[in-house]
């Protein structure tokens, strides 16, 4: 390591002050500080020790706990491809299919993204941070595995500009990154991230007789339009070929839809890693399964169709509530950061969520627009439970 | 009411270093010095003595003209050898080298039973103890025209490898009482001696008298004043109360039977890179020389006055703090370390238990030296401090009114209720690795002086 150090060393002074890269001393540094964790002491006065983890370690746990979804979403292209096509595969085959279709999405991102974040660090002249590490891998993960390249790097860098280095960049962004993204192609380019045609990568073949590409959640939309039981519906639901969308095959995410978003059982393992490992906010990982189940149940309660009257349990495994509750809502910098307020928060994402799925015609998957909208109150949220801090210190002053 | 509170957040940190309960020898040091930095708060300082002057323990070296009546005095008798300055002009330390004898200015012995309270708080402003009482809001040295609502005691440190007070203390009953009576006098509310609630504890505390007995069990900060107070009788806006630390009631305590400024304390030495660690008796601001010097396991070291979460670093020749009663030595950390943000480690203490870090499997001490283990970033993880600081406040947002400026946010949220200290953990478990102590204090100053 040695080398690598001297390396460093020897293109330093090109970096510094007076040096030709002057200008981009920020990347210079930044690579320095992956290769190297940095040889910086603590101040004379206060504290002389710290804490061993840096946001580094704990933007990477986050990366760690989505690479379960990743890798369960490159298998699933693959096996949703094959069963379409109705032609016959390994387990390698269909990984080796789906690898040829997530891997380009995911470098562009991350290549786009970081090229982004680096522009807007020398322009800006502040520190590389480490949240494209998290993100690059989410906008992979939220896109439909048909999505051209060209649009996969114009929403990421319309999500890092305007999502997060306007407002100062790391930390200071007021929407889910990601989700920005995504939420960009929707309105933008809605024909390549919704419908039936898009979740199946079909490549140049065509589907089998009597296969259907649409998702869960269109299907048991439909049903409620056409006044059949929606758990019916989904259970006998491409049956003929095996994917139907039966609780267990949604759970485990056999089913068709964006790369990471379709399997609830890989997010809840990402949801025991970031639980365990303290990084995400159990408390709006439980609010937040709890708000959509809860509102499942009211929406029962209603049963103005099929699709209201479903068992308020399908929701939880169906479309990309699971991923989204783990991955997006607890994004720590857009959420409540009060801790009552997660509570709230991750609530109303969950109810929203099937609010926006069973009464709104326009978007079946509800989960992007419930985050971004409560990205958006999430302060309003905090402002009310720091103010209720400061009336109790108010009253505690006069009585 | 004598109060008993169980806390359960904070931390404790588990460091290699602890010293055994027992003293240790080493030479007396030569010099000693008074610095003016260690007294929070003081505004134009003006010496009173110069480079040559003869003085005894107890004589006036300097004053703050912004407080007249409280001196700052010599700690030991001898020679002044330097009024050492730095930029500015501003006093950073006066030297003395000290007799083989220390004389001591007679200051008279005080009959606390006769004494009004306008005579006793002139004779201790005047007597050199005074700085020892210090005022809440703000943690800044009391002022003698002020009379607070209560007087806080804290008989116990939590910080890591903290001494202990009651083996600190051994041997001074006496004055540790006489000071608390001392107290007593000062305020028409109570004086509240606050004790660990974990320990069966000495009966140099529990029997002490004329004074409210308030036990307080948890992790750090449990020791701290600041969060004592907060569960007994929480500071609001326009209320006034003084803190004083056991060795300055002691130290009082001394002035009041003995008529002397008696500047003698007994500190810990303590830290991973000393080979002889334990207790030792030594004076106020005497240099450190002869502790660490010859006495490390490592070269690389740095010697801290005070403990490592609120400490400061001082050289090797430097001086002891007028309210530090340890010296702390640790590796110093200034090396590169490859992948070091990602290399799984069970020999890192961590607060957190992201991927890698498992230091929590590890029950045993840390070794943990002075690197800060990453770059300063904007605050990005939410719900760290809350888990550190057991008070009903929101540090995160007080810290963002600080940042922003917003006087009447850092009021609302409780800027008054807390000091330095009472952060120093959120500062150590921070991802984000920011000076939060340094920022408590802007905040105050801001409120304080405009």
């Amino acid at each position: 390591m040695k080398a690598l150090q001297n390396l460093f060393d020897s293109i330093k002074p090109n970096f510094e002050k007076g040096g030709k890269w002057e200008k981009f001393h920020t990347l210079y540094e930044g690579h320095r500080t992956i290769a190297f964790a940095p040889d910086l002491t603590t101040k004379a006065k206060g504290a002389q020790i710290k804490d061993a983890t840096d946001l580094k370690r704990v933007m990477i746990t986050v990366v760690i706990a989505m690479v379960p979804a990743l890798l369960f979403g490159i298998l699933n292209i693959g096996h949703q491809h094959f069963m379409a096509t109705g032609e016959a595969a390994t387990w390698i085959d269909k990984a080796v299919f789906g690898a040829i279709s997530v891997l380009p999405i995911l470098i562009v991102s991350y290549a786009v993204g970081l090229l982004t974040e680096f522009t807007f660090c020398v322009i800006r002249n502040h520190p590389i941070s480490e949240g494209y590490l998290v993100t690059g891998m989410l906008i992979a993960l939220v896109m439909p595995p048909y999505i051209p390249l060209w649009q996969v790097a114009l929403a990421t860098i319309f999500a890092v500009v305007i999502g997060k280095e306007v407002f100062g960049g790391t930390g200071m962004n007021i929407l889910n990154v990601a989700m920005t993204a995504r939420a960009f192609l929707y309105f933008a380019y809605p024909a390549q991230i919704s419908g039936d045609q898009v979740w199946t990568y079909l490549a140049d073949k065509t589907a089998v007789d009597g296969y259907s590409g649409a998702t869960a959640l269109a299907v048991a939309y439909n049903a409620g339009v056409e006044g059949v039981d929606a758990g019916q519906a989904l259970a006998q639901h491409n049956a003929s070929i095996g994917a139907d969308f039966s609780f267990m095959n949604m759970f485990m995410g056999w089913i068709p839809g964006s790369i990471g978003e379709t399997s609830t059982l890989m997010a809840l393992i990402g949801a025991v890693i970031l639980i365990g490992t303290g990084v995400a906010s159990w408390k709006i990982i439980v609010s937040g399964f709890g708000g959509a189940y809860v509102m499942g149940l009211v929406m029962n309660l209603f049963a103005a169709n099929e699709f209201m009257a479903m068992a308020p349990h399908l929701h939880l495994v169906m479309g990309g509530l699971a991923f989204g509750v783990v991955f997006m809502a607890t994004d720590p910098v857009s959420a409540s950061q009060t801790e009552t307020g997660k509570w709230i928060y991750g609530f109303l994402i969950g109810a929203l969520t099937i609010i926006i799925r069973v009464t709104n015609p326009a978007y079946p998957e509800g989960i992007m627009l419930a985050v971004l909208l409560m990205n958006v109150f999430a302060p309003l949220i905090d402002y009310y439970v720091v103010k209720a801090n400061k009336t109790r210190r108010l009253q505690r002053a006069t009585v | 009411m004598s109060k008993t509170v169980k806390l359960r957040k904070g931390f404790d940190i588990n460091l290699v270093g602890k010293a055994a309960k027992e003293m240790v020898e080493f030479a007396p040091a030569q010099t000693f010095a008074v610095k003016p930095t260690d007294f929070v708060g003081l505004q134009r300082p003006k010496v009173l003595v110069n480079e040559g002057d003869t003085v005894k323990a107890g004589t006036p070296i300097f004053f703050d003209k912004a407080m007249e009546q409280v001196k700052f005095v010599a700690p030991v008798s001898g020679e002044i050898i330097e009024v050492k300055r730095g930029e500015k002009r501003k006093l950073l330390e006066i030297r003395i080298l000290a007799d083989k004898e220390v004389a001591y200015e007679d200051l008279g012995k005080i009959d606390l039973s006769k004494i009004d309270r306008e005579t006793l708080v002139d004779r201790l402003a005047q007597g050199g103890v005074w700085p020892h009482i210090i005022q809440r809001p703000f943690g800044v040295i009391a002022n003698p025209a002020d009379e607070p609502k209560a007087i806080y005691v804290s008989a116990f440190d939590t910080n890591p490898l903290s001494p202990d007070m009651a083996f600190v203390l051994q041997g001074q009953e006496a004055y540790f009482q006489a000071g608390l009576d001392a107290l007593t006098k000062l305020t028409s509310g109570k004086v509240h001696l606050n004790i660990n609630g974990d320990e069966q504890g000495s009966s140099l505390f529990s029997q002490a008298k004329n004074v409210e007995i308030n036990r307080f069990s948890g992790p750090h900060p449990a020791g701290n004043v600041g969060v004592q107070i907060h569960h007994l009788d929480p500071i609001n806006k326009g209320d006034l109360v003084w803190t004083v630390n056991p060795v300055g009631v002691a130290q009082i305590g001394k002035l009041v039977l003995e008529g002397k400024y008696d500047a003698s304390k007994v500190i810990v030495l303590t830290g991973s890179e000393l080979s002889k660690r334990g207790y030792v008796k030594t004076i106020s601001g005497s240099a450190v020389t002869n502790y660490v010097k010859g006495n490390l396991q490592s070269g690389h070291i740095r010697v801290i006055s005070g403990n490592v979460l609120t400490g400061e670093k001082i050289s090797m020749e430097g001086y002891l703090g007028y309210y530090h009663n340890q010296i702390t030595v640790i590796p110093e950390g200034d090396y590169e370390e490859f992948l070091g943000w990602l290399k799984p480690t069970t020999s890192k203490l961590s607060f957190h238990k992201a991927i890698g870090m498992l230091s929590f499997l590890n029950k045993g001490e840390f070794k943990v030296d002075t690197n800060t283990h990453g770059e300063e970033r904007p605050f990005v993880v939410s719900g760290v401090f809350e888990k550190v600081l057991p008070m009903d406040i929101l540090p995160t947002y007080l810290f963002k009114a600080i940042h922003a400026e917003d006087f009447d946010e850092m009021e609302q949220l409780g800027l008054y209720e807390i000091i330095e200290e009472d952060v120093a953990l959120c500062e150590f478990v921070d991802p984000s690795k920011n000076d939060l102590q340094e920022l408590v204090r802007s905040g105050i100053e801001l409120l304080m002086y405009s």
